[in-house]
């Protein structure tokens, strides 16, 4: 990562974040380090730790959550900024890293000799640090004073203390504007000056600071306070602001600033006008959170040229004047080929240019193709009328296709649509699509480029497969690999030996412009494949060396450590009815309620967690949009019904037998109708913590406790199809994704609903439960439900024993595929488990004795045990067979 | 001393010129000396009130003669650069023996053992310089994290307890005369900045500095540190000593160890150590690979443009380094990397922040 503004997190420190200070004054410093975690999975780069609390031990509190932070790598992978007004707070937290830090901060505030004391023992201790524009004199407040503190400061450590300039992080102070003292009026401007003055007079340094000062006078008023730190970022990232400790999460996005309020923002901030804090009080009045004044959708815009509206419409993916638009050029221009070629072209490389530089997002550029297509298909009748429908005008022709087996197709439809973008004709084949279909229509069509789509294990084998077929007919096309079980270490050991020509791995749709891109130029092409070929080889050797993981455990000791659960004297909940329940037509509206929009800004490859993305300062008008369409579009799906939720769940009594759950028909538990095969964890664990099987959750046989299990399959996908396919009718490829989209996000929800019930109600050992959604999806309940395919379970053929058990394609229409694919897609199936210990983790890496007993277990071969588990293998198949 | 300063500039312009070679394992060669409880405390230690044999260290006081032909058969071997016999001399590890009150002898001893063969070769050779290396072991405590697994904020050892016993030990190497700090096998980069730490304060402390050599040591085919690291954000955690040299050794055998040597090449602006084990340890805890097998890989690293220093650690021998220093004769020392300025920081793994 380099060259991007740097948020760094700011809620592991007690004067940012009140949720973390409640746990650390609490002494709770298992949930201040689940605060960490989140904020690291949330993708900060840097975690700013500050402990200045008059209550706290604040050099104690370092330490502790330092030392506690060295053995949790999911948080210690991250650079730590030790953050404390007090020098002794910060050399304690600098003998707690091994890595390299960030001090934050020191200053001239007690004169030169402090200052080199503490630079040099920075230095020593090994970590940049920040420097406050504070001197001898106290804080700096004009420009000129800022540049000559920070002058000043970046000459001693450089000639005096031996910094390189690069580790030098200037503060430059952010006071109070707008207060009502005329001398105050001046300091944004004078921070953005000395921003500047600073970028250009010290080289290599960087800039930081904590924005929330700026708008002390308009407490009370968050709406404008938020606004103002919106506006204080934008002009210092312009100015060259590097990094800020920000609370990103309250950031409206600057454009939607309504014009007014951000015209006297700024009038404050650059110090444009005698009156501006009078002029900014009153309209802060204006926009209260209670009366909030709406942004007016302007439409300027409209009075431009043709040319320019059709390139603006592009960019800003309006299509509500599309078709008057287009024809008004094609009149003007006189033949259509000369709209795609001129305006519309232009357009879609500005869009082209944003979306490369990361200024334009997915969604914006699913919406651009929108328009896009919508013009085209106006054009079309010219365009045939003309017989110059020019195939020459494209820059090569791509066939996709989700391989047989596997019905998911979201990404690769993103995939699609952003190549269509840059030009590329797009041959979609859909999902399920067989090898012999891919490589006729890719004769037939003569296509340049053929892409394979998969999420689920299967799907690696069907690659592969392909890859082989391709080579055996002859084929000399570069061949992409791509979707969420594929990964650029299994397409380099395992797809790319089957086929001699190149074959790429795709990790996200903003890389396939590039890789297509080269892939089609004569010039770029050989240095590109020979790179790429380069890199796997590599990869293969790497592999082949490492030839497995790390240490290795034996089956029989991963089981010795299994979960440790009391059953004596356990009575484990009876469901208040055995056997199964349907659900048809389910209420929309109360499952849509139940949403979790996390994973929705994934499938549109935007990072950040939710509600936070939405004001993310560089995503965030993004999120925003396509959250605003989801909920429109949510709306109309829940009130026009466009798909029908089905499900069916089920109860049986259960024991677990070894790994192995076995469910029977009736109470007598004489009669097996089911068994549940488990997998176990098999990583040496020093830790103490067990290797865990979902087995451990039920009471053994031995034990004589009577136990009982749950299945579900649910599915909120019925029907869509029909809707899918008007949309791409319509050239509305934003559309048809959002619905697919939406409908993976209601069968979760469905999921999540009725496992609810589940607890309350059908299984009902949890009858007073009474959770906010918030805490639901952050899974603050007893019990739980791991579908197959997923970490706890990774065998997808388990499906095939609870859709037996569930009838569940008679009972809600889900079917499963050849590669245990569920067909609608938005479809969730599993288990649900009740004892209070059970949990959600990862299987892991497992060894070759396991899969042998699993296989036996299972009365499977070991090799398709070994296919349908590849990525989970602690071993390479082939090695072992060649050994 | 007054002829420090020359030797410095021996030595940087023979890194320059060509690839420089370090001795290789000194607990092999001492084990092959096969001596005895007696051996170990001659007359000095007799009346110690706790065993010393395995304690190597102290062989500087009791057995020095032993000592010398051990740096002596290296130098006859054809290495640039000799190490003390002091990895394990500072009083944490040296707690193990009841020799705390020894450790500022060991060190100044074995540096001046160092230095009397070292110089007696570069008369012999004047034309090549001979270099020691005073060496800084990892101790047997780690700081990062913690030993009881009930108690994940506990440590037995603090940043404190480890820079005071470096510092001793540094004070020492300095005062008998080593060319060179060479901290080495670390494996908690956490003691390596306590150590580094206490190495700069005890230039400060003689008004002069010595360049430092730093050498990790990847535990396992994960290709982290012990504590978690990559080599990446190993260097970052670390450079900013501006070191002679960034390197590894020990853990792995060449062939393990090569792709975390090339990780280190990439990145780093300094000059690239690497001393492996002789192979992985067979089943009786020995080493089997011969001088030649180790040398070919060593060859083919340096034909590589990855290293600048090359030598053995455990299991490697005279021999070793013999073959070793034919090997990469006459081959062009690797050119560290041009890299833009950009602020370096790590936790477990690099970030790097472009402007």
């Amino acid at each position: 990562m380099s060259g991007s503004f740097v948020n760094v997190g700011e809620r592991t420190n007690v004067t940012g974040s009140a949720r973390f200070k409640k746990l650390i004054l609490a002494g709770d410093f298992d949930g201040a380090l689940g605060v960490a975690r989140q904020q690291v999975a949330a993708g900060a780069q840097i975690i700013d730790i500050n402990m200045d609390e008059g209550l706290l031990d604040a050099e104690a509190a370092m330490v502790r959550f330092l030392r506690l932070i060295a053995g949790e790598p999911d948080i210690s992978r991250v650079p730590v900024m030790i953050d404390s007004s007090r020098w002794s707070v910060i050399e304690a937290g600098l003998k707690c890293v091994q890595g390299r830090a960030i001090v934050n901060s020191i200053s001239l505030k007690e004169g030169e000799g402090e200052f080199v004391r503490q630079a040099t023992l920075v230095r020593r201790y090994g970590a940049a640090v920040v420097v406050m524009a504070f001197d001898e004199q106290g804080q700096a407040e004009t420009a000129e004073h800022r540049l000559r503190v920070c002058e000043r400061a970046y000459r001693i450590l450089i000639d005096r203390v031996g910094f390189a300039p690069e580790d030098i992080i200037f503060d430059p102070n952010i006071f109070a504007v707008a207060t009502g003292i005329d001398a105050h009026n001046d300091y944004a401007r004078a921070y953005f000056d000395a921003v500047r003055r600073i970028k250009a007079t010290l080289p290599h340094a960087f800039i930081s600071g904590g924005v929330s000062n700026v708008s002390f006078s308009f407490r009370g008023n968050n709406v404008v306070r938020e606004a103002m730190h919106a506006i204080f970022l934008y002009h210092g990232i312009q100015a060259g602001m590097d990094m800020a400790i920000v609370n990103a999460g309250a950031l409206p996005v600057y454009e939607k600033i309504p014009d007014d309020l951000r015209e006297r923002i700024e009038d404050v901030l650059l110090n444009r006008r005698e009156d501006a804090t009078e002029r900014l009080l009153e309209a802060a009045e204006r926009h209260r959170s209670d009366g909030e004044v709406k942004a007016e959708v302007t439409l300027a815009w409209r009075a431009a040229p043709v040319r320019e509206r059709l390139v603006h419409a592009l960019v800003n993916g309006i299509t509500d004047f599309i078709d008057a638009d287009t024809e008004e050029a094609r009149l003007e221009l006189k033949r259509p080929l000369a709209v795609i070629e001129g305006p519309l072209m232009d357009g879609m490389n500005v869009v082209g240019d944003l979306f490369g530089s990361g200024k334009m997002f997915l969604p914006q550029v699913v919406k651009s193709a929108r328009v896009m297509k919508k013009s085209v298909a106006w054009l079309l009748p010219y365009l045939e009328e003309e017989k110059a429908a020019g195939s020459g005008r494209r820059a090569g022709k791509v066939l996709m296709a989700t391989v047989k087996g596997d019905v998911h197709d979201i990404g690769k439809n993103i995939v699609g649509v952003v190549l269509q973008c840059n030009n590329y004709q797009v041959i979609d084949l859909g999902v399920m699509v067989p090898a012999a279909k891919i490589l006729e229509v890719a004769r037939a069509e003569q296509v340049d480029i053929i892409g394979l789509s998969g999420l689920i294990t299967p799907s690696l084998d069907e690659m592969c497969y392909v890859a082989k077929e391709m080579a055996r007919q002859d084929f000399h096309l570069p061949l992409l690999i791509g979707g969420a079980t594929t990964s650029r270490i299994h397409t380099a050991v395992r797809i790319a030996p089957n086929y001699p020509e190149a074959v790429v791995y795709v990790p996200d749709a903003s890389r396939a412009v590039g890789v297509v891109g080269q892939l089609l130029s004569d010039v770029n092409r050989p240095p590109f494949v020979a790179g790429i070929r380069a890199e796997y080889q590599g990869i293969r050797e790497n592999h082949a060396k490492q030839g497995t993981g790390r240490r290795k455990q034996t089956l029989a000791a991963a089981r010795a450590n299994g979960a440790k659960v009391a059953w004596a004297g356990y009575q484990p909940p009876r469901p208040r009815a055995l056997g199964l329940t349907r659900f048809d037509d389910y209420d929309l509206a109360d499952i849509a309620r139940r949403i979790d929009w996390q994973p929705f800004f994934q499938t549109w490859e935007l990072a950040g967690r939710f509600p936070e993305i939405l004001n993310d300062p560089k995503v965030g008008a993004a999120a925003r949009g396509v959250y605003q369409d989801a909920q429109e579009m949510l709306a109309q799906m829940v009130a026009e019904k466009w798909v029908r939720a089905r499900a069916v769940i089920g109860f049986w009594p259960a024991h677990a037998v070894g790994d192995d759950i076995h469910l029977y028909a009736d109470e007598s538990r004489r009669r097996a109708i089911a068994t549940l095969h488990t997998l176990r964890q098999q990583m040496v664990r020093d830790s103490g913590r067990p290797n865990l099987a979902l087995a451990d959750f039920v009471a053994p046989r031995e034990s004589g406790v009577a136990d009982y299990v749950g299945a579900f399959a649910v599915t909120a996908g019925l029907g869509l199809d029909a809707k899918v396919k008007a949309f791409e009718a319509h050239h509305d490829d934003y559309s048809s994704i959002m619905a697919k989209a939406l409908a993976d996000r209601l069968a979760e929800a469905f999921a999540e609903r009725l496992h609810e019930r589940v607890r309350k109600e059908f299984w009902g050992y949890a009858p007073d439960e009474n959770l906010a959604n918030e805490a639901l999806i952050k899974e603050a309940y007893q019990g739980i439900r791991p579908a197959p395919g997923y970490p706890a379970c990774p065998d997808h053929t388990e499906k095939r024993t609870l859709f037996h058990l569930l009838q569940a394609e008679a009972n809600a229409g889900i079917h499963l595929t050849e590669s245990c694919a569920m067909w609608p897609a938005a479809a969730v199936s599993g288990c649900y488990f009740s004892h209070p210990e059970s949990r959600y983790f990862g299987v892991g890496r497992i060894e070759r004795d396991q899969v042998e007993d699993y296989a036996r277990r299972k009365g499977e071969s070991v090799a398709a045990v070994e296919r349908w588990l590849s990525p989970n293998l602690n071993y390479d198949p082939a090695t072992l067979a060649a050994a | 001393m007054t002829d420090r300063a020359p030797r410095r500039a021996a030595l940087q312009a023979a890194l320059e010129a060509r690839i420089l070679v370090l001795d290789g394992a000194w607990g092999t060669m001492i084990q092959a000396l096969a001596l005895d409880e007696a051996g170990f405390r001659g007359a000095r230690f007799e009346a110690h009130g706790h065993d010393l044999q395995g304690n190597n260290d102290i062989l500087n006081l009791t057995q020095p003669e032993a000592i010398q032909g051990i740096g002596r058969a290296y130098l006859e071997a054809g290495a640039d650069i000799v190490s003390t016999n002091t990895f394990n001399a500072n009083r944490i590890s040296q707690a193990d023996y009841g020799c705390e009150s020894a450790v500022v002898e060991i060190n100044r001893e074995g540096a001046r053992l160092a230095r009397a063969v070292a110089d007696a070769w570069t008369l012999r050779t004047p034309d090549r310089a001979r270099f020691v290396a005073g060496a800084l072991g990892p101790t047997n405590k780690t700081a990062t994290l913690s030993p009881d697994v009930n108690d994940p904020g506990f440590r037995n050892v603090s940043f404190e307890d480890l820079a005071v016993a470096y510092a001793e030990a540094t004070r020492a190497l300095v005062a008998g005369g080593a060319d060179i700090i060479l901290l080495e096998t670390i494996f908690d980069t956490l003691n390596a900045k306590a150590a580094l730490f206490a190495v700069e304060s005890v230039f400060d402390e003689v008004g002069f500095t010595l360049p430092i050599m730093i050498s990790g040591t990847i535990t396992d085919r994960s290709g982290r540190t012990l504590t978690g690291q990559t080599p990446e954000a190993f260097w970052y955690s670390l450079r900013h000593v501006r070191p002679l040299s960034i390197g590894l050794n020990c853990s792995l055998g060449a062939k393990e160890m090569r792709s975390y040597v090339a990780e280190l090449a990439r990145v780093a602006e300094v000059p690239v150590s690497a001393y492996p084990n002789a192979g992985l340890p067979n089943a009786f805890g020995g080493y089997d690979q011969t001088p030649a097998e180790m040398a070919a890989h060593l060859r083919e690293w340096a034909a590589s443009g990855l290293v600048n220093i090359v030598g053995g650690c455990c299991g490697s021998t005279p021999e070793h380094i013999r073959a070793i220093a034919r090997a990469v004769a006459g081959l062009a020392p690797r050119r560290a990397p041009e890299r833009p300025r950009r602020l370096r920081l790590s936790g477990l793994e690099a970030v790097e922040v472009a402007p």
